[in-house]
């Protein structure tokens, strides 16, 4: 039994509105991330996925609240803890984050090296400027960034650079877990596939313990994480690992997402695109069933009645649908 | 002098940016040909001078060196007038939507401004009505929900539908496909390309596709050009460039693409 880095609880979060009203875009997630692994979660745009890292980090300032449920970070539960301690000892040491528009993180008025300063400094003031620039760069050479990027400012830096950088200011304080959230979808696919082996080499060289890895592309999550868990309308539609959502997916909004992955391979230009038409539902009122039961294709009267809960079919592997497992399976191989 | 049947065709295209020593060749000496009807895409990474052969497609850049036909006589932009015919001709989907369109007008104004463009400005208000009707169904958008709407008030995917639902309007001879799908999710990128391919088969339009995702370009063309620092390193078919490539560049770009039926190879950065 390895050691459990992440647990969630029954996460449940809001986003209130100008007019008062509570969107729940993180509704009961629970989730485990053991040492060592890494967790993909997936989702359309509007599905609660960089919600759901916002809330993990347990930093919520408004429009984001707090609603329910228990983080636990390596043992410490860490809701209901002062905001101003979590942020001093718990953000950037025990758990960091990658934004999703990483390109425009930095500040275009600050050298790089000045930024990672303030970034240490928050935690520890008593550190001197040269220690702070050993350690930037040891870590820089590390990940492959050359030191002399410390010395530039942002607007010198390719896209790529940037996204870098910012991963590697994002680690510096030894994080026990990375949120990376769309970490390349600006970056062309050169770019985009540098990232990927930092994050696994940080995770090879024992910077960080667990990586929660956000992002559309169904392929790259395939490739970089252990399990994948599938999002839809804030809740968790499928859990499992990587091979088994990909290759047989038992959720129809997961069996819809993977009708829409392009790869350059043998035989793929064959294979007909399929888009799950309609969009997600407003979560301001959800509708009291299933809520992917709009969109599927396999409806039932019964899907609109009741909340669906997450069916367990054994170790880790969920998925939350009426029907039973047999019948998705029939469905899927007769259409 | 090129043959009648191709509908665009460029020769030794070039345009340098900068001067002295600073000089900076973008496209270098480039020789394009495009019949019509046609899917052709042209595939290199950032900064591999994509975009810059675009918009010298376009008209929206001058190029330094080499000429441009459109329908075997040379393209003639000169003043506001021509260049706007030439635009009836030949349309383009950029990369952000977001930025893409006028902040000030409604939706309503960016589909009428189309149907004027083809003429339809005398036409009475309930056939113009029906017309952008039609336009918004076509890409399965309801134009009830729209009327009324600045653009920015959809989601990235809409906008994005709604320029396809423009060029179903113009029903031009030539789409210029710069990146369209680069900044939307994947699940909305498979309704975006089902919906240009349905297009391009109703008016059957010619379509260059640009773009950084090799296996896109696999899955929607015919024709594959690669672009390395400004040149073309290999072209073909897509099946002939993607399945046995050639040049190194094209193998380390297929590489680069992550795969769910092979190993993805980490250790070739």
């Amino acid at each position: 039994m390895s050691n459990v880095i992440l647990e969630v609880r029954e996460l449940t979060t809001k986003w209130v509105t100008r007019f008062k009203e509570d969107i729940y875009a993180v509704d009961h997630v629970s989730l485990k991330v053991e040492e060592g692994k890494s967790l993909g979660i997936a989702g359309e745009s509007g599905c609660g996925k960089s919600t759901l890292a916002l809330s993990l980090m347990g930093y919520y300032f408004p429009p984001l609240h707090y609603v329910s449920g228990e983080i636990i970070i390596d043992g410490q539960n860490i809701t209901g803890m002062n905001p101003d301690d979590i942020r001093k000892s718990i953000l950037g040491t025990e758990i960091s984050y990658i934004p999703q528009s990483a390109m425009n993180a930095l500040n275009p008025t600050q050298k790089v090296i000045s930024f990672i300063e303030d970034v240490v400094q928050a935690h520890d003031p008593y550190k001197t400027r040269q220690e702070i620039y050993d350690l930037a760069r040891e870590s820089f050479e590390c990940l492959g960034l050359p030191a002399s990027v410390l010395q530039k400012y942002p607007v010198e830096l390719s896209g790529g650079m940037k996204q870098r950088t910012v991963i590697a200011t994002s680690v510096i304080l030894f994080p026990k877990i990375l949120i990376a959230d769309e970490p390349s979808s600006a970056l062309d696919v050169t770019s985009q596939k540098m990232v990927i082996k930092m994050l696994k080499n940080l995770m090879e060289n024992g910077f960080i313990k667990s990586l929660i890895f956000i992002t559309h592309e169904l392929p790259l999550l395939y490739n970089v994480t252990d399990e994948i868990m599938v999002m839809y309308a804030g809740q968790i539609v499928e859990k499992g690992t990587a091979k088994e959502v990909v290759f047989d997916p038992l959720h129809p909004y997961a069996k819809g997402l993977m009708g829409s992955i392009i790869v350059p391979e043998q035989g793929q230009r064959d294979v007909k695109l399929t888009a799950i038409p309609g969009a997600p539902p407003n979560l301001k009122n959800p509708p009291p069933g299933c809520r992917f039961a709009e969109r599927c294709r396999y409806v039932r009267p019964e899907c609109r009645v009741a909340p669906v809960n997450l069916y367990d079919v054994y170790g880790g592997r969920a998925y939350r649908c009426i029907l039973s497992e047999k019948t998705l399976r029939e469905a899927y191989r007769n259409a | 002098m090129p043959d009648a049947n191709c509908c665009l065709s460029a020769s030794k295209l070039t345009k340098i940016f900068g001067f002295g020593r600073q000089k900076c060749c973008a496209v270098d000496h480039v020789d394009i040909e495009l019949s019509e009807g046609e899917v052709i895409s042209i595939v290199g990474e950032s900064g591999s001078g994509k975009t810059t052969l675009a918009k010298m497609l376009l008209g929206l850049l001058k190029p330094t060196e080499g000429e441009v036909y459109f329908q075997g006589k040379k393209r003639d932009i000169s003043t506001q007038k021509k260049r706007k015919e030439y635009w009836k001709n030949i349309q383009a989907i950029f990369q952000d939507p977001f930025s893409s369109y006028n902040i000030f007008r409604k939706i309503d104004a960016v589909l009428l401004d189309c149907i004027y463009m083809r003429g339809g400005r005398w036409l009475s208000r309930a056939k113009k009505l029906e017309m952008m009707e039609e336009a918004c169904s076509f890409v399965n958008l309801k134009f009830e929900e729209l009327t009324n709407k600045y653009p920015f008030e959809l989601s990235g995917g809409q906008q994005q539908r709604l320029m396809i639902a423009r060029i179903f309007l113009l029903k031009p001879k030539i789409l210029l496909a710069d990146e369209p799908t680069s900044m939307i999710d994947a699940c909305s990128r498979a309704t975006i390309l089902d919906e240009l391919m349905q297009l391009r088969n109703e008016i059957g339009m010619t379509v260059i596709f640009i773009t950084h995702d090799i296996g896109l370009a696999y899955y929607v063309s015919d024709t594959v050009y690669i672009m390395e620092h400004g040149k073309f390193v290999e072209s073909g078919s897509a099946d002939e460039v993607i399945l046995h490539p050639r040049a190194a560049y094209t193998k380390r770009l297929i590489n680069d693409v992550p795969k769910i039926y092979e190993e993805w190879d980490l250790s070739t950065v």
